[in-house]
């Protein structure tokens, strides 16, 4: 689901890579960012994440939770000199 | 020096050793099939990479890691297109994340066209990644005074410029490269301004510890047999400046005895 429902029960709005995106929050508990991993079919071994600016370790995926109006920046490695 | 001498020169950059004086850059090439074909001719063990944000709307689209293994291959994260000191710490923080390696290039840039080493800035992002635990490999001006207060701050290897970046004009200041070097004790590497193979060996004639360029090889017509060259390139500049070369006189000095001649 997509939109800008920022607030709306049931949904979270970020910001990912500067564009906006709504997701279903999922049925038991908040969204985190191994979820939010999971729902972009993203290869966590290959990624980093960002969230408001602060390094998210990958060791704390799992327990780091996302609500409306956070942004995050997910990156990896591309060919460059 | 003989070729047992020869074949156990290696150099150490933060704890690590290489055989190979050539890193190579990633980036330019037409697709990851060459990018991988040109690594492996280069015989390079050290690769600069980029960081950048995921594509989300394709998201198994192929990555550099499945071209270029990491476990095989040390990835070096750099700053490419980072203008500030923030920026570049904000980059290598999530490139460390990434990787889990804090072996890193640092470049703060200018503005285009010449994209010349923003130094404070340099100097600012060094002190900030130093203090956050990171072995920093600093790409800077050829200024001899930068050098020495970068190795001093704590940089692992001073890589001065040899033209701008992308430029392929060669090595512009080889005798500056050469007074910097004198001062500097930790791992010395032009980083940009390589065009061809001589530009490379020259470098290395100089006493450089190794050699970094991405576009002489990318942008060659033929990516993979240039990359070839500048391995070869690299090992004959570094051998001849150990063998050390015979000194420079103005006049002729014949290598046939004038003695014996027919008359």
């Amino acid at each position: 689901m997509r939109g800008h429902n920022r607030g709306m029960p049931g949904t979270v709005a970020l910001t990912l890579n500067g564009e906006s995106r709504t997701f279903d929050a999922p049925p038991h508990g908040p969204l985190s960012v191994l979820g939010l991993l999971g729902l972009l079919e993203l290869d966590m071994r290959k990624v980093a994440v960002e969230l408001n600016e602060e390094i998210v370790p990958r060791s704390a995926y799992a327990e780091t939770w996302l609500s409306s109006g956070d942004s995050l920046e997910i990156v990896h490695f591309i060919g460059g000199g | 020096m003989d070729g047992q001498i020869a074949g156990d020169d290696t150099w150490t950059v933060a704890g690590r050793t290489f055989r190979s004086r050539l890193i190579v850059g990633t980036g330019r090439y037409k697709d990851l099939e060459e990018t991988a074909a040109a690594i492996e001719a280069s015989g390079a063990e050290i690769v600069t990479v980029a960081v950048r944000r995921v594509n989300l709307s394709d998201p198994k689209a192929p990555m550099l890691q499945d071209y270029v293994d990491p476990k095989k291959i040390t990835y070096l994260p750099n700053t490419a297109g980072c203008f500030t000191a923030r920026e570049a710490v904000r980059t290598l923080r999530l490139a460390r994340e990434a990787g889990g390696w804090n072996l890193v290039k640092l470049e703060v840039l200018g503005p285009a066209p010449l994209l010349y080493p923003d130094m404070p800035g340099t100097f600012e992002a060094a002190a900030e990644l130093i203090k956050d635990g990171f072995e920093v490999m600093v790409y800077c001006a050829d200024d001899p005074l930068a050098a020495v207060r970068l190795q001093e701050m704590g940089c692992v290897a001073i890589m001065p410029l040899g033209a701008p970046i992308g430029s392929g004009l060669g090595l512009q200041n080889p005798a500056m490269l050469s007074m910097i070097k004198e001062n500097v004790t930790v791992p010395f590497v032009v980083d940009a301004g390589i065009g061809t193979a001589s530009d490379a060996a020259i470098a290395m004639e100089l006493g450089c510890d190794a050699v970094l360029l991405n576009s002489a090889i990318a942008h060659a017509k033929n990516p993979v047999i240039m990359a070839k060259a500048m391995k070869h390139a690299v090992e004959a500049g570094r051998l001849a400046h150990l063998a050390g070369r015979m000194p420079r006189r103005m006049g002729a000095d014949p290598s046939s005895p004038l003695s014996g001649l027919i008359r």
